[in-house]
């Protein structure tokens, strides 16, 4: 593998999980539990998609083949796409989506902070300003995780549950392979350094809720979002997203 | 949208830039002080309107009622001489929030 091909891999990693997630996001808008939430969350989404923007038209530069961010965002099958599996699963109760996006905002906030440092000038410019946006998504998810976790006692097993089930696709974070392996010339981050930083933060905003960190003895752990390997929801919500753009290609409005 | 009672209205005041005096801009609800600062940030500063926010529980402000207008405001109607229209500005003078 060329540095070009493992830089590819590296834009479509962090333009597919930005994308996912941001359009889980905007599947709130209008079924927030209250208004300030729903454009909270809508806003959230937009951030996200703005990042995948820069990504994919990087990665479609990269590529050389063409593909601008449009034709990779809609016209990629799963198998093809790289995004984290935590960032495609169905959003659940308000509470679900609150930690998945707790986990997600704390990695991403840990991962761009390191990508400021870059050699790369574009995914160093990327991270500079995508960076306050997660710093605030972060702010935000931590501060309705310690509400959830010290509210009610139904609040609290709740969010203790979806915190649970999103801890499975933790280490899929943090799954390095030889893309990161090329990039380890000053261009991408070393994710073991991403993984201690991560877990001292969300630690302390989980123990801070009165939440337990989800065990992980004997505990399985899903990965293989770089190879592709998704979810079954990662297909259903392609389906949504690339349905106009693939019956209708080249429609304009 | 549900409708909790323990959330209560807050007006959201947002400040354009240093200097200039912060301007009411409408009202969120939230129940602290924490939450209705992010939902004031999402509902009124998304768009680059603000530098800085404050938010007011909606029942600490004391507002002047509708009978209050004649012997509140009438008055100043007819009083040229408490306006300061006689002297003459600095060409130089520019308001801060301009």
């Amino acid at each position: 593998m060329t540095k070009n091909q493992a830089l590819y891999e590296y834009a479509l990693r962090l333009g597919d999980t930005s994308l996912v997630l941001g359009h889980r996001l905007s599947e709130w808008c209008g079924h927030a539990p209250l208004l300030e939430e729903d454009i909270a969350l809508s806003n959230m989404a937009l951030d996200l998609i703005g990042q995948s923007r820069l990504m994919l038209a990087y990665a479609g530069t990269l590529e050389g083949k063409g593909n601008d961010e449009d034709a990779l965002a809609y016209h990629r099958d799963a198998r093809q796409y790289r995004n984290l599996l935590l960032a495609e699963q169905p959003n659940g109760d308000f509470g679900y989506t609150i930690a998945r996006h707790f986990l997600l905002s704390a990695y991403l906030v840990t991962l761009y902070q390191k990508l400021t440092k870059s050699s790369d000038e574009t995914l160093n410019g990327f991270a500079q300003k995508s960076l306050k946006e997660m710093i605030y998504h972060l702010r935000h998810a931590s501060d309705w995780m310690l509400r959830l976790g010290d509210g009610t006692p139904e609040s609290k097993q709740r969010v203790q549950e979806s915190l649970d089930a999103c801890w499975l696709f933790t280490d899929d974070f943090f799954d390095a392979d030889a893309v990161d392996a090329i990039l380890q010339d000053g261009t991408a981050p070393d994710l073991a350094d991403i993984k201690t930083t991560w877990l001292v933060t969300v630690t302390s905003v989980i123990t801070l809720a009165g939440l337990q960190i989800p065990a992980t003895t004997n505990g399985f752990m899903r990965s293989g979002s770089r190879k592709g390997n998704h979810t079954e929801y990662l297909g259903h919500l392609l389906a949504d997203m690339q349905f106009i753009p693939r019956a209708y290609p080249g429609t304009k409005w | 949208m549900s409708t909790d009672t323990k959330l209560i209205t807050w007006e959201v005041f947002t400040q354009k830039k240093q200097g200039a005096a912060h301007e009411h801009a409408g009202s969120v609800k939230a129940t602290d002080p924490k939450m209705a600062l992010l939902n004031a940030r999402d509902v009124y500063g998304r768009r680059n309107e603000a530098i800085n926010m404050w938010v007011v529980p909606a029942f600490a402000i004391t507002a002047s009622t509708p009978e209050d207008v004649g012997p509140f405001f009438d008055p100043a109607n007819d009083k040229l001489y408490r306006n300061p229209n006689f002297y003459k500005l600095s060409n130089t003078y520019k308001p801060v929030a301009d």
